[in-house]
């Protein structure tokens, strides 16, 4: 078995270069902001930052400056409003322009699965009437070759990396998640290279006892990183629960400029990894974003000899 | 019995929530729709089961979930599934009965814009955009739209037409398999749909809410359907399942 385990740090220099297409899935859960802060400490440029919710992971990375283009279904602050960041560098051009494509929810799922499955686009009922092909000609649509309907079309999206937060992984990158999947699969088969970060490194016994909640196996994985609440503020099921107070205060600071600029500063750049931003948080403070336990029954495999 | 002590905003929910009776699968956001479901759920619908974009079927949650992604929407779920297969098997699939949509703007067919104000290209406000809305303005075998009724949602034309309602004439477009906006629930009256051009008409008005104050926020010339009536009020029992849901579950968007 390969040891891929290795830093954030080690993590994003090799496999993130200035110029890349850049995935971070997770749809409100298991956001990776551990990835996202080393990647603006790194002060990546002009990368395609790919998602189907940006979240404030990238309002955080198009305001620091590491974007170039979004593609994106979502553009929001979930539960909460909106993304001032991204707002004000589509609106205004501030404090760069900011190129976007855009899909909705499944189309970008199939971009996924067909970048994944190697399929030259997917089909979909989705986009008739709507104005989105209009202002995305990626958007197509074809006439099935087994009758008279016609579909809407996809192309395949392969990012030059994906990200994927998990619960547990082993050290060549087998990785179990549960909870809301999102596309975290789908993204991770297209990515051209894929980082798997995990709460828990656990031996691959773990993983072989309950390899249903296999979604991503270790052959597809380049580098696996320890970062235990490496999604806060958002969550991970089972661990954390989401920092909504942090989110709400997004929203706030996230209007001025300036005051954007001052919490890049003291939360990203004078940090040095996850462990400093942890210490500097509080135990306090994730303690109580601790849930209550909600286990489910044991699941017998069976032993055939 | 009736109870003349509640809030447009409560007969609203009230409203959206009768309309969803003897309903099975309803897809849903937070906010407004989650409380509205919640209630039909102990009146009119025993059986709703909630869906939500975020892959999770039938969810129990235990707190006021704080967006579509909670995770108590997961905790209880009879399954969570990968968005792949939530769009797939069960929205394209054509299990959800009735989804409840909402948007900046809405024309008199029920087309929906969740894209921009003003120009793609330089909008004067840059909105959410699709997420699902799109996808489920298509496959959704019923489409409920709750919205305040406000003169600058409610316009003649869109700026940007994200999610289709019914199209102006008949085409030769895409297929959609679903039947397009069915019902458009405000907080002044309710409109449908139920005419040879599917052009949204006013079927109640909401008791004390006059014409003029409807037309003042309609931003066309608004049909009224023959034997339009008035919003029955909410009854005492609706009103204290409709405040005790707000109080434990009431989505804060």
């Amino acid at each position: 078995m390969a040891d891929k385990l290795m830093s954030m740090k080690e993590a994003i220099n090799l496999h993130v270069p200035d110029g890349s297409s850049v995935c971070i899935e997770g749809f409100t859960a298991f956001i990776c902001f551990a990835a996202g802060h080393e990647i603006i400490r790194q002060r990546k440029r002009n990368l395609t930052l790919i998602r189907m919710t940006p979240d404030l992971i990238y309002d955080q990375m198009v305001a620091a400056g590491v974007a170039r283009k979004m593609v994106f279904s979502y553009l929001g602050n979930p539960g909460v409003g909106a993304l001032h960041c991204v707002r004000r560098a589509v609106e205004r051009g501030s404090p760069a322009p900011l190129e976007v494509e855009e899909y909705s929810h499944y189309g970008m799922v199939g971009r996924y699965v067909a970048g994944a499955s190697r399929l030259p686009f997917f089909p979909l009922r989705s986009y008739a009437g709507s104005d989105l092909p209009k202002v995305n000609e990626r958007i197509r649509f074809v006439d099935s070759p087994f009758g008279d309907e016609t579909v809407a079309v996809v192309p395949p999206i392969n990012p030059d990396v994906t990200i994927v937060h998990t619960q547990r992984a082993d050290r060549e990158g087998n990785a179990h998640l549960w909870g809301l999947l999102g596309a975290q699969k789908e993204a991770a088969f297209a990515g051209r290279r894929v980082i798997v970060v995990a709460e828990e490194i656990v031996d691959e016994a773990v993983i072989r006892a309950d390899p249903n909640r296999t979604l991503i196996p270790g052959l597809i994985v380049h580098a696996v990183v320890h970062e235990p609440h490496g999604a806060h503020p958002s969550y991970v099921q089972g661990y954390y629960d989401r920092d909504n107070e942090f989110y709400l205060e997004w929203d706030k600071l996230s209007r001025d400029e300036s005051r954007v600029r001052e919490w890049l500063n003291e939360w990203v750049y004078s940090v040095a990894d996850r462990a400093e931003y942890l210490r500097k948080l509080g135990a306090a403070r994730m303690e109580k974003l601790r849930p209550g336990p909600a286990p489910a029954a044991a699941v017998d495999y069976g032993e055939y000899k | 019995m009736s109870d003349s002590t509640y809030t447009p905003t409560e007969l609203m929910i009230i409203a959206a929530a009768r309309a969803l009776s003897g309903t099975r699968t309803v897809f849903v956001g937070v906010g407004l729709p989650n409380v509205a479901c919640n209630v039909a759920r102990r009146t009119v619908a025993p059986d709703l089961e909630l869906i939500y974009e975020s892959g999770v079927y039938d969810a129990r949650p235990a707190r006021q979930p704080l967006s579509i992604g909670d995770p108590t929407l997961v905790t209880r779920a009879t399954s969570v599934v990968s968005m792949a297969d939530l769009f797939g098997l069960y929205l394209q699939g054509g299990r959800v009965e009735v989804a409840l949509l909402g948007g900046a703007q809405i024309d008199r067919h029920g087309n929906l814009n969740s894209t921009v104000i003003g120009d793609y290209a330089r909008p004067v406000t840059r909105l959410p955009g699709s997420g699902g809305a799109c996808e489920i303005a298509i496959n959704a075998q019923r489409i409920f739209v709750i919205m305040q009724l406000k003169k600058r949602a409610f316009v003649r034309k869109l700026d940007f037409l994200t999610s289709p309602g019914h199209p102006a004439r008949q085409g030769t477009g895409p297929d959609i398999p679903g039947h397009g906006p069915q019902l458009v629930v405000t907080d002044k009256g309710m409109f449908d749909f139920n005419n040879q051009e599917r052009e949204m008409q006013l079927v109640s008005r909401h008791p004390g809410c006059t014409m003029e104050e409807i037309r003042a926020e309609v931003g066309w010339d608004v049909r009224v359907a023959a034997g339009a009536g008035t919003t029955p009020p909410p009854t005492t029992g609706e009103l204290l399942i409709l405040r005790e849901a707000r109080g434990t579950m009431a989505g804060g968007e």
